[in-house]
């Protein structure tokens, strides 16, 4: 059977990892490939790399990055920020990642999903949603609407519309950042994970609040989500302590989640 | 020397990249001179079965490639969607494919599971071969499929695994393996085995066949 997934995250900026707290405040922790390489080892299932600048200062993303990552990564990883079209899309590929965020851009403009979805495929095109809960209204039946540009734009837009709209177009994959809940470590927010998990037939991805080990039982028992971004449990020193894979696998393990198991050998 | 086929959809930089870990000698394909001196073949893949069948005529690499695998028997490796073109038909695009293989790809039921599959999954062994040595009873690898292979003999099935029922995930044809999963990016399993093909098991194939 298919396991869940633990995916680490790096905000990237300037080649460094760096831990934000909703959104701001970011600190500096190391160096993109010498973590992606550490949390390979851990045996992580999957790794994400937001070059969180990129977008802003509207140049490309660092593909001498990307590729450096997939000289010591051997399993999947992500590449978002920056991404502006299909030619952006391409490089970040034969870089040697896997998989595509997009996020702001794709508010912008949704046809990027479904032109990248036609040239490389769904299971290339991820996307990432900034969510905010605001209370259900009329325009926002969900109760949570759709930030961009680092959570600092409101579009209006509902959050659980948006995700259905970018399956149609052709995601392979919807990551849902829960913006009130990212860096508080107090778990994430099952509510509208569980929504967007209901509604879709592709595979999503839970993101902001893990702090515990409990917030991973929690997400993968009670919301239909097929993985859990961590990044704080892995690396922040806002955290009491860090967790290793190894440790966060076994206790899954021992409550009965489906999760490739860590190796001895 | 291993050939890395190159071509437009491909993720053959990371096929590369895993080849250049586990220390085996390899170097990039693009055209039918490029086979010259080369003992054994990767076909990765990524995306879908018309776009690579395409890409792999546009480069002409096919009849040489075709003259290696079927006629000189040499050890064949196919990822992905290079082991879903191996078969008649394809669902997808509803494609004809090379047919080296009996069988058809057919589509994951998203009224029964989220498709694409994306993630690890636990892949069972159907027959024992040399390219496992060293794993496992049991191993997860990691799958990012919308369709999979239906072999018309089973016998041609080296690994299963369970996705809205079992499902072929690996298949071992005299001289030809592939696989549904991503070997390149299934971690140190997945290591291993590209280790067992590149070097033990794709010399005792051309051996045995």
């Amino acid at each position: 059977m298919l396991a869940n997934r633990l995916i680490a995250c790096f905000d990237v900026i300037n080649g460094m990892v760096t831990k934000a707290s909703q959104f701001q405040n970011n600190i500096d922790i190391e160096d993109a490939v010498t973590a992606a390489k550490r949390v390979y080892e851990m045996q992580i299932d999957e790794l994400i790399f937001y070059d969180v600048t990129a977008s802003a200062e509207k140049r490309p993303i660092d593909l001498n990055l990307v590729e450096a990552v997939g000289k010591e990564v051997f399993v999947p990883y992500t590449v978002g920020g920056g991404i502006r079209n299909l030619t952006d899309m391409y490089n970040v590929l034969k870089s040697g990642a896997e998989k595509i965020s997009v996020d702001s851009m794709a508010v912008r403009n949704p046809e990027i999903i479904a032109q990248g979805a036609k040239e490389f495929g769904s299971q290339c095109i991820v996307l990432s949603m900034q969510v905010k809960r605001v209370g259900r209204s009329e325009k926002i039946p969900s109760g949570y609407e759709i930030a961009i540009d680092g959570a600092r734009v409101f579009t209006g837009m509902d959050a659980l519309e948006w995700a259905r709209r970018g399956a149609g177009l052709g995601a392979g994959e919807v990551v849902v950042n829960s913006i009130d809940n990212d860096g508080t470590h107090h778990g994430y927010d099952l509510e509208i994970t569980s929504l967007i998990a209901d509604h879709l037939r592709i595979p999503v991805v839970a993101s902001g609040g893990a702090g515990a080990m409990e917030h991973l039982y929690d997400v993968f028992t009670k919301t239909q989500a097929s993985a859990g971004i961590i990044s704080s449990m892995l690396y922040s020193p806002r955290l009491e302590r860090n967790f290793t894979v190894r440790e966060i696998k076994e206790y899954l393990h021992g409550r009965g989640v489906a999760i490739r198991p860590f190796i001895y050998r | 020397m291993i050939g890395i086929i190159n071509y437009k959809a491909g993720n053959s930089h990371s096929v590369m990249n895993a080849c250049k870990k586990i220390g085996v000698g390899c170097k990039y394909v693009a055209r039918p001179e490029d086979f010259d001196g080369v003992t054994a073949v990767i076909l990765p893949g990524v995306g879908s079965a018309k776009a690579t069948l395409g890409s792999l005529r546009e480069l002409g690499v096919l009849p040489r490639l075709e003259e290696l695998v079927l006629k000189e028997k040499i050890p064949f490796l196919g990822i992905c969607v290079g082991l879903q073109i191996l078969f008649e038909h394809s669902e997808e695009d509803d494609v004809d494919c090379l047919g080296w293989i009996g069988g058809t790809v057919v589509e994951f039921d998203n009224r029964r599971v989220r498709v694409p599959q994306i993630g690890w999954n636990r892949l069972t062994w159907k027959k024992s071969d040399p390219v496992l040595a060293g794993l496992g009873e049991s191993e997860f690898f990691y799958f990012v499929n919308s369709y999979y292979a239906k072999p018309a003999d089973e016998a041609d099935i080296l690994a299963a695994a369970d996705y809205d029922g079992e499902f072929c995930a690996m298949i071992r044809h005299g001289n030809i393996y592939a696989s549904q999963c991503h070997i390149e990016k299934s971690g140190m399993v997945g290591l291993t085995f590209l280790k067992n093909f590149c070097e033990g098991g794709a010399a005792s194939c051309s051996r045995i066949d």
